[in-house]
């Protein structure tokens, strides 16, 4: 019996994907949050999808290790369609869409360059079982800057998203925190994405703030409820990918996604 | 605390547009404190941009400028806005609580709450008959409800220019009458420029200082009595009939 729950823990890949979760899930549920809020969801889509221009862009500079360039592009990319967009010069789809749409057009032109494009697939699905120790490091440095800057600034940033003129009004340098808080979802997207995967990171960074929403009685239970739900589906999602042979970004996402119809019968219901 | 009748927020020749798009054009206007300046028009007549170029939000030719009681520019000027409505939907889980505590207060509002703050922020809904509402959510308050919560976290702290953007439709009589009541109470209590877009021409009529009256541009300016009784009025709001009412 213990070995059915905890087998899986004698396993290096498996207590790294652990931790992994132990640090991830807790900055998706920070950022899913005010991404909710904010209703930038296919903001962050738009985000996963430059990933693959920086991958394209490392390879043509002939970096062996693409993800700085990764990192770098999505912020440049982040700022540059959060101007468009407040631009009020097209609306906030059609900007998304374009920008979305560009950067996957160029990553595979950039990708498929030299024929090398099967090797980059795993960008597409991610492998949170690929963590290596290194990378852990750096998740349990951005998790804590994350929290400071949310203790320093969630005030203001939840302000902006009620109101941006109210926030301004009361001298909230409301672009740029919001320049700040894009660059950030950018950055942390990007750390991510070989473990969870274009596909579905969107998914994962929204919905247990989606479901939390649901039940939710104010701010402060919002963010408690998403955290609790973001860990949970990660942990449960990776021991039933451990479990019954599946891959565990969809697996966790699978879970998320019957929290929130779960909540959202309880809510109806109420 | 009695007007003082000095601070004054001289707006000069103000032009906002986007693109090729003159949205508004040349706006000149002066409103002291202790009194209500009112700015009406019709539909897209830019009375919202005219606002927001106040409050900065656009960006705009010309100046806005807030003197002291001595004629120079004041320093760290402090706007209380009341907007015509949210950015949020009604499932959002923020309560009247965390939008007021995010915004007088940097102690998180995901951490337990502060007593101290909860008592600063219930004492001060109570003046606008909203203590009840402090932990609503937002998106669940009825129109006259959430004018009221938007008017008492404007004046939270008191402001020296406060900015009111009238919503268009969602209030009932009753919540109108008393957000006006709360207004006029205010205009009496405390010392700052209040600016108000209006859409109710009675209410403008019986108790602004001043009325700006714009179609883009400025169409009249004075005081009510004069803005009401001249031809861009009745070109403005042919519909209006005000010749029976006393101001």
């Amino acid at each position: 019996m213990m070995d059915f729950f905890l087998g899986w823990w004698q396993y290096e890949f498996m207590r790294y994907a652990f931790f992994a979760i132990l640090l991830i899930m807790p900055l998706f549920a920070l950022l899913g949050t005010m991404v909710v809020n904010n209703g930038m969801a296919f903001f962050s889509d738009a985000l996963g999808h430059s990933s693959l221009t920086g991958v394209g862009v490392g390879i043509i500079l002939g970096m062996s290790n693409y993800k700085p360039a990764m990192v770098i592009f999505a912020v440049v990319f982040a700022l540059l369609m959060n101007k468009i967009r407040h631009s009020r010069l097209s609306s906030t789809d059609t900007v998304i869409g374009v920008f979305s749409s560009c950067g996957v057009a160029l990553g595979l032109i950039f990708m498929s360059y030299k024929g090398s494009f099967s090797r980059y697939q795993s960008l597409l699905i991610g492998d949170i079982l690929s963590v290596t120790r290194d990378e852990l490091v750096v998740l349990a440095v951005i998790l804590p800057v994350v929290a400071l800057l949310w203790v320093v600034c969630f005030n203001r940033f939840h302000s902006i998203s009620i109101s941006p003129e109210l926030a301004g009004s009361r001298g909230i340098p409301v672009r740029l925190l919001d320049n700040l808080f894009v660059a950030v979802v950018a950055v942390v997207v990007m750390l991510a994405i070989h473990w969870v995967g274009l596909l579905i990171i969107t998914a994962m960074l929204i919905l247990p703030a989606a479901a939390a929403r649901h039940v939710a009685k104010n701010t402060r239970s919002y963010l408690l409820t998403a955290l609790a739900f973001g860990l949970f589906s990660g942990f449960f999602g990776l021991w039933l990918s451990y479990s019954i042979s599946v891959a565990a970004g969809p697996a966790i996402v699978l879970i998320s996604a019957i929290l929130y119809f779960a909540t959202f019968i309880v809510r109806e219901k109420r | 605390m009695a007007a003082c009748g000095l601070h004054c927020l001289k707006i000069k020749h103000i032009t906002v547009a986007i693109g090729d798009n003159v949205l508004i054009r040349d706006i000149n206007m002066h409103a002291h404190c202790g009194e209500l300046t009112a700015i009406i028009g019709c539909n897209g007549a830019g009375k919202s941009t005219l606002l927001k170029a106040i409050l900065g939000e656009l960006a705009h030719t010309g100046s806005v400028e807030f003197s002291g009681h001595d004629g120079a520019p004041a320093e760290g000027l402090r706007i209380g806005y009341v907007p015509q409505s949210l950015k949020v939907d009604g499932g959002s889980p923020s309560t009247v609580y965390d939008m007021m505590a995010s915004l007088v207060t940097k102690y998180p509002i995901f951490l337990p709450r502060r007593p101290k703050t909860v008592k600063y922020i219930k004492e001060h809904l109570n003046k606008f008959n909203a203590v009840g509402l402090l932990d609503k959510k937002l998106g669940q308050l009825s129109g006259g409800e959430l004018q009221r919560v938007l008017l008492a976290t404007a004046t939270l702290p008191k402001p020296d220019l406060l900015v009111l953007d009238e919503p268009v439709s969602g209030i009932d009589r009753a919540g109108m009458q008393l957000f006006y009541k709360l207004i006029v109470d205010l205009k009496s209590k405390l010392d700052m420029v209040i600016i108000l877009v209006s859409h109710d021409l009675e209410f403008v009529r019986n108790n602004a200082d001043h009325v700006l009256l714009i179609n883009r541009g400025v169409e009249a300016t004075g005081s009510a009595q004069k803005v009401f009784a001249s031809a861009a009025f009745r070109r403005e709001f042919p519909n209006a009939d005000f010749s029976h009412k006393r101001g």
